[in-house]
């Protein structure tokens, strides 16, 4: 099936989503994705901020669609032809979806542990306003702890639902959903019960805000400090697939997480004992350092990014401020 | 006089039980299509009396029914959606409470012409005398043979069960409403698939209003070309309208489509005027999701012509200058009302109603909620009105299902209607919680502009 995307075309299968077809062509056209995970089924729809226009329905029927639709929930007709960021009306609808969901959000990055490699973050920087327009009080719950090694802090929780089908497709059985309805609903287990699951981790991967953290590492370090190095182990557990990526602080294993792509999405599930108890560096066989794109705040301090950035070169000031790096980067 | 199809005998005593409904040509209905007709047949009839969804979208009935797919060797289902809770609509709680036994036939009839073999009746959990009735009633018919095995010896079976949903607005939307039934939260789902593919169960299934089943039972009685020669161009049949609000009389009408606004609201036989001698500042014509409109402009369109109550009249003049016929929940408002109040009441509502699934129906509905919140106790500000407009803007079609433009029509109409009383609430903010704005120029006649 031919599908043409902001003017670019593709060929792809019948059943794909238009948010994978995007993918597939990669770049900018990509609509943002906050709910969506391709490795769970029945995720997405929900956030909106993938929205984008049908300008052409299909080779038999050229109606445009009449609203903007989700565009990982609606799959591609043969001739479709979809306008993302070229559409006015969708950069005002996902400006306008971006808003709606930073009203109620704390906007505690200088505290939150996912600052750096947050979704929320990455999208209000992208296609959000710098000033809200909401002049009220903001919801607020309190910090559950659900186990002992995951936190929930529902006040940054935007209810993307993954963490719900994670519990639902990836663990046994799934103890915790969605409490009351609208603006007040929250992810919660049932009168504090704990997650207790094998691989009741990947919530806290999946989750594209700071609400769902690893409580072994909240608090140890900001994630742009941290040094992410690939490696794995022959993992026990028949269902996990041990490859991981482990967070550098010095010497030490800070935190292990499973590897996410280019869209933050975990690339194989990790169970729980490789995330919260292998953090010895004998514990793993090292492969090397974990590539993060270079937009990635986490990229800033090492590796890539070692240069000085072209700014420095040209202002004498700051030249002789970044002495030591200009050394360094004659050394290696 | 307008005729009257599902009403006709409301006033009997002991309608409500089958032996007096059936001497009165109950079950007529249920004997012709199943013994007479087949299920093709009978949905040739629905879709020649051009019956129109009486929900509130207005969609084609029959066009609905042809819609549905059959694949050999899975199940059909019909469900009537009885889960009324719009603000201003009481229309399908009348009709169960009066005449269950109508609901009953109408849902035998639809399900022998979809083929299906268990039906469902999905109720407001908080209609509960509603639903001891429709039991009783389906126990009665049962007893009769008109339930169950081998319907009047047709070889037709039925199953009908009254289900109560747990009382939430959400689950008048379909989809919601089958996930409910299902006996999952009551979440909308994400279309495509529609139901007529993929519903209950994920089995081919049609979700109809009471009403629309209901007058099912007319249509076989009499014919759909019959049926069809009521009414005004696209708009056939007679409809329940439920007038609410500051009206002498109010009440469930029926009324054939196509009857002249003003006649519904001021003859005696209808509305009866406005109570109290007071004169009319605005109507919401269809339940509170449609937009609202000033008396001036609900009397007569933008072009000076008479309004008539049928969809396209009502929707004359689009978003502009017209509304919608919606589910019938007629609210009629007198010069002492004020149209910033009810809106945070209805802004209110959707806020308490949002199912939270999709971000800007669940952030957007409470943020309008607030600010109408601020503007009707005085701490408004000028800017609030622009505001308003704009955060229904980013709600309305952005959603997974129309309640996001539910909460959002509501809105924007009364400020593009009412805008100098909303000004009035930030300008006047110390007199505005004291008194009402009046009636203003509202009820004003239309400066009819001259080409």
């Amino acid at each position: 099936m031919k599908v043409t995307i902001d003017g670019f075309p593709i060929e792809v299968e019948a059943g794909t989503t238009i948010l994978n077809a995007a993918r597939l062509i990669g770049g900018d056209i990509v609509p943002p994705a906050m709910c969506y995970y391709s490795k769970l089924e029945g995720t997405g729809g929900k956030c909106r901020t993938c929205l984008v226009q049908v300008s052409k329905g299909s080779e038999k029927d050229p109606r445009p669609m009449p609203k903007l639709v989700a565009s990982c929930r609606t799959t591609v007709m043969d001739g479709m032809e979809v306008k993302n960021i070229t559409s006015p009306e969708v950069i005002e609808a996902r400006k306008g979806v971006v808003e709606m969901l930073l009203i109620n959000h704390p906007l505690d990055c200088p505290v939150c542990d996912q600052a750096g490699e947050c979704h929320l973050q990455d999208l209000g920087y992208e296609h959000g306003a710098a000033k809200t327009r909401y002049e009220f009080d903001r919801r607020t719950f309190e910090k559950i702890d659900i186990g002992d090694k995951i936190q929930l802090h529902m006040t940054r929780c935007i209810l993307c639902y993954r963490c719900v089908f994670v519990a639902d497709q990836i663990t046994d059985h799934r103890i915790h959903g969605i409490l009351n309805r609208g603006d007040h609903s929250e992810i919660s287990t049932y009168i504090q019960k704990a997650v207790d699951n094998d691989f009741s981790g990947n919530v806290i991967d999946v989750c594209p805000v700071g609400a769902l953290t690893d409580k072994t590492f909240r608090f140890k370090n900001r994630v742009w400090f941290t040094k992410p190095v690939e490696a794995h182990r022959e993992c026990e557990n028949p269902k996990c697939c041990g490859k991981v990526t482990l967070w550098y602080k010095g010497e030490d294993v800070i935190r292990v997480t499973a590897r996410k792509d280019e869209y933050g999405e975990a690339e194989e599930f990790i169970c729980n004992t490789c995330r919260f108890d292998k953090k010895k560096t004998s514990d793993w066989i090292i492969e090397g350092p974990r590539k993060v794109s270079h937009k990635s705040v986490i990229s800033s301090n090492h590796y890539d990014t070692l240069k000085p950035l072209p700014v420095v070169k040209t202002n004498p000031v700051l030249k002789e401020a970044n002495k030591e790096q200009f050394e360094r980067e004659t050394r290696l | 006089m307008g005729r009257k199809l599902l009403l006709e005998h409301i006033n009997v005593p002991g309608i409500n039980t089958f032996d007096v409904y059936r001497s009165k040509g109950g079950y007529a209905a249920v004997e012709k299509a199943l013994k007479t007709l087949t299920p093709d047949e009978v949905v040739e009839e629905v879709k020649k009396s051009g019956l129109r969804g009486r929900g509130g979208a207005g969609f084609p009935t029959g066009m609905k029914w042809s819609f549905l797919a059959k694949p050999e060797g899975v199940a059909r289902y019909l469900v009537c959606n009885a889960d009324e809770s719009e603000p201003g609509t009481f229309k399908d709680r009348f009709l169960m409470t009066y005449l269950p036994h109508l609901l009953i036939e109408g849902m035998i009839v639809a399900s022998f012409a979809l083929g299906a073999k268990t039906s469902y009746i999905y109720v407001r959990g908080e209609m509960m005398p509603q639903i001891r009735i429709l039991e009783k009633a389906i126990a009665e018919a049962k007893a009769k043979g008109f339930l169950g095995k081998n319907i009047l010896g047709t070889g037709y079976d039925l199953e009908l069960y009254v289900q109560p949903g747990g009382g939430a607005y959400i689950c008048g939307e379909e989809t919601a409403l089958l996930e409910s039934l299902e006996g999952k939260r009551g979440n909308p789902r994400i279309k495509p698939p529609f139901p007529a593919i993929a519903g209950l169960y994920g089995c081919p299934t049609v979700v109809n209003n009471v009403e629309s089943i209901a007058a099912v039972v007319p249509i076989i009685n009499e014919g759909g070309d019959e049926y069809a020669k009521l009414g005004i161009g696209r708009s056939t049949g007679t409809k329940l309208i439920s007038a609410g609000g500051n009206l002498k009389n109010p009440g469930v009408y029926e009324i054939d489509l196509g009857l002249p606004a003003e006649e519904f609201l001021y003859s005696d036989e209808y509305c009866g005027g406005i109570a109290n001698g007071k004169r009319l500042k605005a109507v919401v014509a269809g339940g509170s999701s449609v937009p609202i409109l000033p008396a001036n402009l609900f009397l007569k369109t933008i072009n000076n012509e008479a309004r008539l109550m049928s969809y396209e009249s009502l929707a004359y003049g689009g978003f502009v200058s017209g509304t919608m016929m919606g589910s019938g929940g007629f609210i009629a408002y007198d010069e002492d009302q004020c149209i910033v109040r009810n809106t945070w009441n209805f802004a209110r509502f959707y806020h308490h109603e949002s199912c939270g699934q999709c971000s800007p129906c669940r952030e957007g509905t409470g943020w309008m909620e607030k600010v109408l919140h601020r503007l009707e106790y005085g701490h408004g500000k000028m800017s609030d009105m622009d505001l308003l407009v704009d955060v229904s803007k980013k709600i309305e079609g952005n959603t997974i299902c129309p309640l996001g433009d539910a909460a959002a029509w509501p809105v924007a109409s009364a400020i593009r209607h009412f805008r100098d009383e909303f000004e009035w609430h930030v300008t006047d903010a110390a007199t505005a919680v004291t008194r009402n704005y009046g009636i203003a120029h509202y009820a004003d006649p239309l400066n009819t502009v001259v080409a």
